[in-house]
């Protein structure tokens, strides 16, 4: 063992970790946050000691020598509670409260006067881990005044801009990698002390530093998300018209703000209407710090809360009324001829068209032969169950004026970057800011840039993750690798061609305009053999045969960044059994219809659309983050946080509709968080469905069979005594 | 993640496993199939000295029949007793443990020394009445199932003993049942429920049941037991005598599972068990 570093010896870093998103407008409560404690721990897992030492075996030996003195405090694990406080998370703050933020549109009070019909319901949305396969690692090399930092990230950008400011190094001094990124969900989309500790203690040893982090310190420390306990109060005309809809979040943070921990529920805020048109709506959001770990992004980050509390209470909005879930949803749309759709909160969905996707859920689903079969399967004692989820959600996370620091306060902008190099044989390497983990972004870039130039996708190599490599670059989270990098790179691509006509026009003795891409050449409209391969446009390129002005070679970088956001829909249905002795839910069949715009990999829209889906199932059946009152965590392990496996899931249906985005010349919209936004309303409502006969209207997830148990014994024990 | 650290040793003889055993003192391990004390020390939970390892002991595998009685290796794995039909309820209780992965390197040996009341096999040996041999520097022992669990993770095999062999009566004529309750397929049981019952027309001539999981050992449900022997057999007979299942029980709460519930589920899965060993659905 080389050294033991406590908070107390890291006097040398210019602040604590960074807090970098807000919501805009208010003042957050932010506590200091050091990569190790300094006096107090917040939370279990909150690192108290950094080890290092020649090999992983006697670190972890050493680790068992570091014997810490605790004085336990009163602790707050209920977010409700923390409000009410003491006892206080942060003594310092006075309060267990960060912030709180509001957005609204349209009059609510006269939404509610004008209501026939009000539904209240309290939403819990619990805590879950992003559970990636791979945890997270590092390894720091500080030498010769620079760093280079290895990190198991998605922001290797903002790890180098924050590095540098932690550690007082200049910005070209730091260098941060990430390599290929086993998962992330947004669990990887942070500044983490570790990489923090890493960099400082290799500038502090002279020696690169390693750390690969455990799947119990994984789920003790990295960041979990939800969280949220909302009231939904929704008012309806008696046909179902939607009046008002106003909801107060609580939403437990954890011990910390992290990088974007406040913001995240204000994004549910942004789509609180769902697909509907609602004339008054508010969105109230309170943060509370608890005594536990730190909340943040994960997959759909505050979207699936709010779709969530939409869907599930629109649903009990139906059965107040008697009405058909369908009918209610179809009533309210948001009509295809109104898009661009604005807002009363002042956002503008894109595109959409609500009702497509619905009508393309039913060819697969035969609603009317399931409530036949419903019936008669009760009579027999089997209780089957039907739920739909009709979502939007808001993604392709970019415009500076929304999330920059005019907006929600981050002090940067939200483009991104491509630079494409096309090579003296026509191969084509190509640099994104956008930092991928899993998702299958080399294909689809490959893709999109072959498309542009007219050469085969496995000549395109797509470069990713490096600062020290390609441009600038804002990286990947929140669906934005496609509609926003993989634009940026269609336009860097255009350029490339632009170039490549000039070139071939000047060769061939044509105009610009005449030359279009036609297979494998650049040719001459109308005439298809007289052309020339992207080889030879790169040959002539680089020989300087190019037109009187024009520069030698054929490279290109672009920055860009859209207007707006946008907005993938679609209609998802869950079908499942309920075994009423034991309570166990079986999923028999899920069908998701998504419309991401124009598909760009139909393969891998299909990928990430099965995972965002079994991501909500395993929320609403299986997976929860639990701590005890005292602040123990009791789900450390995967024995205890119930990942669903591929025996507890049925094989998904799938399909799409396409309504392009106007966002972006692909037309395209982000999938990676749409199938995780939709489902787990739809499992919950199919839920409800097969409970209503057993007395049961309403039920919060995570719907495990002692919770349905319980349920279907309360509404017994009711009956009872009503009879 | 990483375990302490310990020293480990694979006799190729029992003579030299038990000699190794009995050396290493009171901290030595032996491993099997090492899915339960592998994660137990990667977690630091336990810390042997010395791991003996049985992978090179010879004729300790594998399955015999000899005069109405099944010889089961101690080192044979699940998966082996799974693709065994002939063993009945025993088969399907190991084809119900976790995963493949598991149940090809997990042992029959292993998960019964280490006396999980969790696991699947312990209460389908009790309701067997199978017993196991153990051998030791004194020589061979045979336990009886019934004697073998003592509490939780406790076992009547001495720490200088090695579980060699298990013998199950071969239960020919007798229907069987099992109901494992689990929120997912490779979990533990939540709660089990294993049933075998002896018929002649529609009487119940005989009958067992075993639970799983409810409370520190593995248990035979005694109050089902006499409640069905000797009556006809239909669906009411079979609920009312399922509604004992929990009789004398005390599981304790665990996060997915009160008391309560749990003692719900033994009578529920009791009911199943019962009517799926007799073959009325």
């Amino acid at each position: 063992v080389h050294a033991v570093f406590t908070g107390q010896d890291l006097t040398d870093l210019t602040g604590p970790l960074p807090q970098a998103w807000v919501p805009p407008g208010i003042t957050v409560n932010n506590p200091d946050h050091w990569p190790l404690a300094k006096d107090t721990v917040n939370h279990v897992g909150d690192p108290v000691a950094m080890v290092i030492g020649d090999d992983r075996y006697s670190v972890i030996d050493a680790t068992e020598d570091v014997v810490v003195e605790y004085e336990p405090l009163p602790a707050v694990t209920d977010p409700e509670k923390a409000l009410a406080g003491p006892p206080l998370v942060h003594e310092s703050l006075g309060t267990n409260q960060s912030h709180e933020w509001s957005l609204g549109g349209g009059d609510l009070d006269k939404g509610f006067a004008d209501a026939e019909v009000v539904v209240e319901r309290r939403v819990v949305n619990h805590r879950t881990a992003g559970g990636a396969i791979e945890p997270r690692g590092v390894l720091a090399d500080y030498r010769a005044g620079s760093l280079t930092i290895w990190s198991a990230t998605q922001v290797p950008h903002f790890i180098r801009l924050f590095l540098a400011i932690l550690l007082g190094m200049s910005e070209e001094r730091v260098r941060a990698i990430a390599p290929e990124v086993g998962g992330a969900f947004g669990s990887k989309l942070q500044m983490y002390g570790e990489e923090v500790l890493c960099a400082w203690a290799s500038r502090k040893l002279n020696r690169p530093i390693k750390w690969i982090e455990t799947r119990s310190e994984n789920m003790a420390v990295t960041h979990q998300g939800r969280d949220q306990i909302a009231y939904v109060k929704m008012g309806a005309k008696r046909d179902g018209k939607l009046t008002a809809l106003h909801v107060k979040i609580i939403a437990d943070l954890g011990a910390y703000n992290m990088l974007l921990t406040a913001a995240i529920p204000s994004l549910g805020a942004f789509v609180m209407s769902g697909v509907y048109k609602i004339p008054a709506i508010q969105t109230d959001i309170v943060g509370a710090f608890t005594n536990k770990c730190p909340t943040d992004a994960i997959r759909g980050a505050g979207r699936p809360e709010a779709t969530h509390m939409i869907e599930v209470t629109l649903d009990q909005l139906a059965a107040e009324l008697g009405m058909d879930p369908l009918d209610i949803r179809r009533k309210n749309f948001i009509p295809a001829d109104e898009f661009p759709a604005e807002l009363p909160i002042g956002v503008v969905y894109d595109s959409g068209d609500y009702d497509k996707s619905l009508n393309k859920l039913l060819e697969h689903v035969d609603v009317g032969a399931f409530r036949r079969e419903q019936e008669e399967l009760r009579a027999k004692g089997i209780y089957r169950g039907i739920g739909f989820s009709t979502y939007t959600e808001i993604c392709g996370l970019a415009p500076t004026r929304v999330v920059g620091p005019e907006g929600f306060g981050n002090q940067a902008g939200f483009w991104e970057s491509a630079m494409v190099r096309v090579h003296n044989t026509g191969a084509v390497t190509v640099y994104t800011g956008s930092s991928p983990h899993g998702q299958g972004h080399e294909t689809a870039y490959a893709q999109i840039v072959a498309d542009k130039l007219g050469v085969d996708p496995s000549v395109v190599e797509v470069i990713h993750g490096d600062t020290g490599t390609g441009p600038e670059g804002r990286n990947t989270y929140g669906s934005r690798s496609l509609a926003v990098g993989g634009e940026s790179l269609a336009k860097c691509a255009t350029k490339i061609a632009d170039k490549a006509k000039a070139i071939v026009a000047h060769q061939l003795e044509a105009s610009p305009e005449d030359i279009e891409v036609s297979g494998d050449k650049f040719a001459v409209r109308g005439s298809p053999d007289k052309g020339m391969t992207l080889a030879e446009v790169a040959g002539a390129a680089y020989l300087n045969h190019v037109p009187e002005g024009m520069e030698p070679g054929l490279e290109a970088t672009t920055f860009w960044e859209p207007e707006n956001f946008v907005f993938p829909f679609g209609a998802h249905a869950c079908i499942v059994d309920l075994d009423a002795d034991t309570g166990k839910v079986k999923i028999l069949r899920y069908v998701a219809v998504d419309d991401c715009g124009n598909p760009i990999n139909p393969l891998l829209i299909e990928g990430q659309v099965h995972g965002g889906v079994v991501h909500a199932i395993g929320q609403a059946l299986y997976e929860r983050v639990h701590y005890d009152e005292d602040g123990q965590l009791v789900t450390g392990t995967f024995v205890d946080y119930a990942l669903p496996t591929a025996a507890e899931l049925p094989s998904f249906e799938t399909d799409r509709t396409v309504t392009p985005s106007p966002v972006n010349s692909m037309g395209a919209k982000g999938v990676g968080e749409a199938g995780t936004i939709a489902a787990s309303a739809a499992v919950t409502n199919a839920v409800i469905d097969a409970l209503r006969p057993l007395g049961v209207s309403y039920i919060n997830m995570p719907l495990t069979p002692m919770r349905v148990w319980e349920a279907i014994e309360e509404a017994k024990g009711k009956a009872g005594v009503a009879a | 993640m990483i375990p302490a650290e310990f020293d480990y040793t694979a006799p190729e003889s029992l003579e030299g496993a038990i000699a190794a055993l009995a050396g290493g003192g009171d901290d030595a391990k032996l491993l099997a199939g090492g899915h339960s004390l592998l994660p137990l020390m990667k977690l630091r939970l336990a810390a042997p000295s010395l791991l003996v390892d049985l992978r090179k002991v010879p004729g300790i595998h594998g399955i015999q029949r000899e005069n109405g009685t099944f010889r089961i290796g101690a080192m044979t794995p699940h998966a082996v007793l799974e693709r065994s039909p002939e063993l009945g309820v025993f088969a399907r209780a190991a084809g119900s443990i976790a995963d493949p992965q598991v149940r090809n390197r997990g042992t029959i040996g292993g998960s019964l020394a280490h006396g999980d009341p969790a696991s699947d096999l312990p209460a389908v040996l009790l309701i067997a009445e199978g017993s196991v041999t153990v051998a030791g520097g004194s020589g061979t022992r045979t336990i009886a199932a019934g004697d073998l669990f003592k509490d939780y993770l406790l076992t009547a095999i001495e720490p200088a003993e090695v579980l060699t062999e298990v013998r199950i009566p071969a239960l020919d004529g007798w229907g069987y049942g099992y109901q494992k309750f689990n929120r997912r397929s490779e979990d533990w049981a939540m709660v089990g429920v294993s049933a075998l019952i002896k018929q002649t027309g529609d009487i119940c001539e005989d009958v067992r049941v075993g639970l799983t999981n409810m409370g520190p050992t593995p248990l035979r449900a005694a109050g089902v037991e006499q409640a069905l022997k000797g009556q006809p057999l239909n669906a009411d007979s079979i609920a009312k005598a399922a509604e004992q299942a929990a009789e004398g029980t005390d599981p304790p709460a665990d996060l997915n599972a009160s008391s309560d519930y749990k003692r719900h589920l033994a009578r529920v899965l009791c009911r199943r068990a019962l009517a799926e060993a007799a073959g009325i659905t």
